[in-house]
């Protein structure tokens, strides 16, 4: 293998040939295909799904790659077939009349044949071999050949016509699949691994917790590279897609862009910027503190910005999220009208993780979302274990950030020591984890946003109140009273004390001087009072003066007169 | 895809033509014989129904002998697989032998001439 030796030999290293299946992932794993010219096998148990295997494998070669190719079905009539895969698109018998692909049901049954002495499979060569040459193909299914077993009798001539047939195959340059169903401890029920050496892919169809995962390993790949991993695969209406799982390295390119994060007063803790794009971002918090509310704030302003968005649902549908985000003053019909924001909405339980996470990675390949929100992460524990959620999210983040998608999860918290939160084990896969808390004092509950951490930027330290309005989510710096951090209304009070201080302090000296004033006007009263008294008092002893002078003088005139009458009388 | 029906016209039009094959078709026995070139097999093969033919159904059959090499679509609409194959389309019903026809006992009970359950 070494890289001096190659260039100076004569024959330079030439690596195997290999053929695409355009099976979606496969060729990812594969390192470009199945190998070329030579037979592979499939193997798996009923219905694991190796005929729609071979069949996409048929079909995608006849359409993507301009290679036509022989299906040979030893169980399932040609009509049948046709219509089994027309679910998914095929249509089998317009790729016949345009000599593309050629169908060949090949009925075998024991009661029909008698034995009668020595015999050989040239009927089933000159068959394939006609087949073949006429569409010219380059590829060739035989499904599942194993049926011959049952057909036919003698195993020794079947065996030995069977090692001859792929190499045959191998001298016509065919590619071949060669499915086999599988066997008790072996791959197949017949051994068939023994002929095909080449490539041997085994299907699985397991199921766990009464959910259902499609899994696929290679089994060995003579002379190539290969992931060796269990694949889950995905069978849907666009056929088979397989997931390559995480690669290995971390070597993605890293965005220095920031996006906002839709609330301003986040963004402004978050080093005045907001999210890296590209990055991954965990908002947790118990029931109803506002996670989704963040995430709708998210979107909404990526929305804005005219980038196109993913939004998972795992707990609301679609319309409850539209109608719950409206009464928060967010829009988000405008940009689901725009083909901007795409809900998808599934029930965490209505397949393994692994095929939600193929799910995923199929919408973004198709969509090409900048952010991706999944609501809440947490729903998906009810489908596997914790161990097993988190290496799917490290599946998701890796592939999304390879794609410098931003991501955003949210994640429900049962309880609010932090420590324990931890043990979930995605925080400390993400960028930045924000956690937002329920404070209860005084009677009333209350929301408190707080950055557990931000890779990369400074960010506040401080906790601030997460306030839900009609006019969207906010955050309100929270107020340092002498009794320590406020929250709620028993912050709105310490404001409006603070703001009504000087008013009451004026009043209060307003008080007082009205104080003194009704003061001043009892004294003055009093005084008045007093002074009509004094003046009773003097007109009563004016009066009994005034009436002793006119006594007097009536009695001095009284006397006079007397007197001037004696007089006379005199 | 195949039915009976079509087996009788995939042969229709095969090159055995002229008096012989309308006589022949008269008979009693209708065999064909599906062979892959000059193989040992197909040799034996030939011989091996030739000679039982003669002994038991002598006069009674026509006897068609096919190389699958020669005309190889007839492989996908005879449901050939295995070869030599011998076919007996009449009298009904009809039986499909594989082999070299070496185990005469079972040929012949394929063909109906011997009682089957003996």
């Amino acid at each position: 293998m070494n890289p001096t030796l190659s260039r100076d030999s004569k024959y330079p290293l030439v690596a195997l040939p290999k053929t695409r299946t355009g099976i979606a992932g496969l060729d990812e794993i594969t390192g470009g295909g199945l190998p070329k010219g030579r037979p592979t096998l499939i193997c798996g148990s009923a219905g694991c799904g190796k005929t729609l295997f071979s069949m996409e494998f048929i079909v995608r070669g006849a359409l993507q790659f301009g290679e036509p190719g022989v299906f040979v079905a030893f169980e399932e009539k040609s009509e049948e077939l046709a219509m089994n895969v027309a679910s998914l698109g095929f249509d089998l018998k317009q790729l016949q009349a345009d000599k593309l692909v050629k169908l060949d049901h090949v009925r075998i049954e024991r009661s029909e044949i008698e034995e009668t002495g020595e015999y050989d499979l040239d009927g089933l060569f000159i068959r394939l071999g006609y087949a073949i040459d006429s569409i010219g193909a380059k590829r060739v299914v035989l499904d599942t050949i194993e049926n011959l077993f049952s057909g036919l009798s003698n195993q020794g001539i079947l065996r030995a016509e069977l090692r001859r047939l792929f190499e045959w195959l191998k001298e016509k340059g065919v590619t071949a699949i060669i499915t086999g169903e599988r066997g008790d401890g072996t791959l197949t029920r017949h051994g068939l691994e023994e002929y095909v050496s080449d490539c041997v892919i085994l299907l699985d169809h397991r199921v766990d917790n009464q959910i259902s995962t499609r899994l696929l390993r290679i089994v060995k790949y003579r002379g190539s590279v290969h992931g060796t991993n269990e694949y889950p695969f995905l069978i849907d209406e666009d056929g088979i897609s397989v997931l390559p799982v995480t690669s290995l390295t971390l070597d993605h390119d890293v965005s220095a862009e920031r996006v906002s994060s839709g609330i301003l007063a986040l963004d402004k803790m978050l080093d005045g910027k907001g999210y890296f794009r590209g990055s991954s971002v965990l908002v947790s918090g118990t029931a109803g503190t506002g996670k989704t509310s963040i995430a709708a704030c998210f979107v909404n302003a990526a929305c804005l910005r005219n980038e196109r968005c993913l939004y998972l649902a795992f707990e609301e549908s679609p319309q409850q999220i539209v109608r719950n985000m409206s009464s928060i003053g967010l829009d988000l019909q405008s940009h689901i009208d725009q083909g901007l924001l795409t809900f998808h909405a599934s029930r965490p339980t209505l397949n393994g993780l692994e095929m939600h996470l193929i799910a995923i990675h199929k919408l973004v390949r198709e969509l090409k979302p900048r952010l991706v929100v999944l609501d809440p992460i947490t729903n998906l524990v009810t489908v596997g274990s914790m161990s097993d959620v988190k290496a799917m999210l490290i599946r998701l983040i890796d592939f999304l950030q390879t794609e410098q998608i931003t991501v955003l999860f949210t994640a429900l918290t049962r309880n609010t020591i932090v420590q324990e939160q931890a043990d979930e084990g995605v925080a400390s896969l993400v960028d930045a984890w924000l956690l937002v808390r329920d404070i209860e004092s005084n009677g009333e509950r209350n929301r408190g946003i707080y950055i557990m951490k931000s890779r990369g930027m400074k960010h506040s330290n401080q906790v601030r109140e997460f306030t839900i309005t009609d006019e969207g989510v906010d955050l309100v710096d929270v107020y340092l009273g002498p009794e320590g951090v406020l929250i709620g209304s028993a912050r709105e009070a310490q404001q409006l004390q603070v703001e009504t201080g000087v008013a009451l302090r004026d009043h209060a000296v307003g008080r007082k001087d009205r104080e003194i004033e009704r003061k001043r006007l009892v004294l003055e009263s009093k005084i008045a009072s007093l002074k009509e008294e004094f003046e009773s008092v003097q007109e009563e002893l004016n009066k009994s003066y005034i009436e002793d002078e006119l006594r007097k003088e009536i009695l001095e005139k009284n006397r006079e007169q007397l007197t001037r009458q004696r007089h006379k009388e005199e | 895809m195949i039915d009976p029906s079509h087996i009788e016209d995939g042969t229709e039009g095969d090159d055995h033509p002229g008096d012989d094959r309308l006589d022949g078709e008269r008979l009693p026995y209708q065999l064909r014989l599906f062979v892959a070139g000059a193989s040992v097999n197909s040799i034996r093969a030939i011989t091996n129904v030739k000679h039982l033919c003669e002994t038991y159904l002598a006069g009674q059959y026509w006897l068609e002998i096919i190389d699958v090499h020669q005309q190889k679509q007839l492989a996908e609409q005879q449901q050939i697989i295995a070869l030599p194959l011998l076919v007996k389309r009449l009298p009904l019903p009809e039986r499909r032998l594989i082999g070299d026809m070496s185990d005469t006992e079972k040929v012949l009970k394929g063909l109906g001439i011997l009682d089957e359950s003996v």
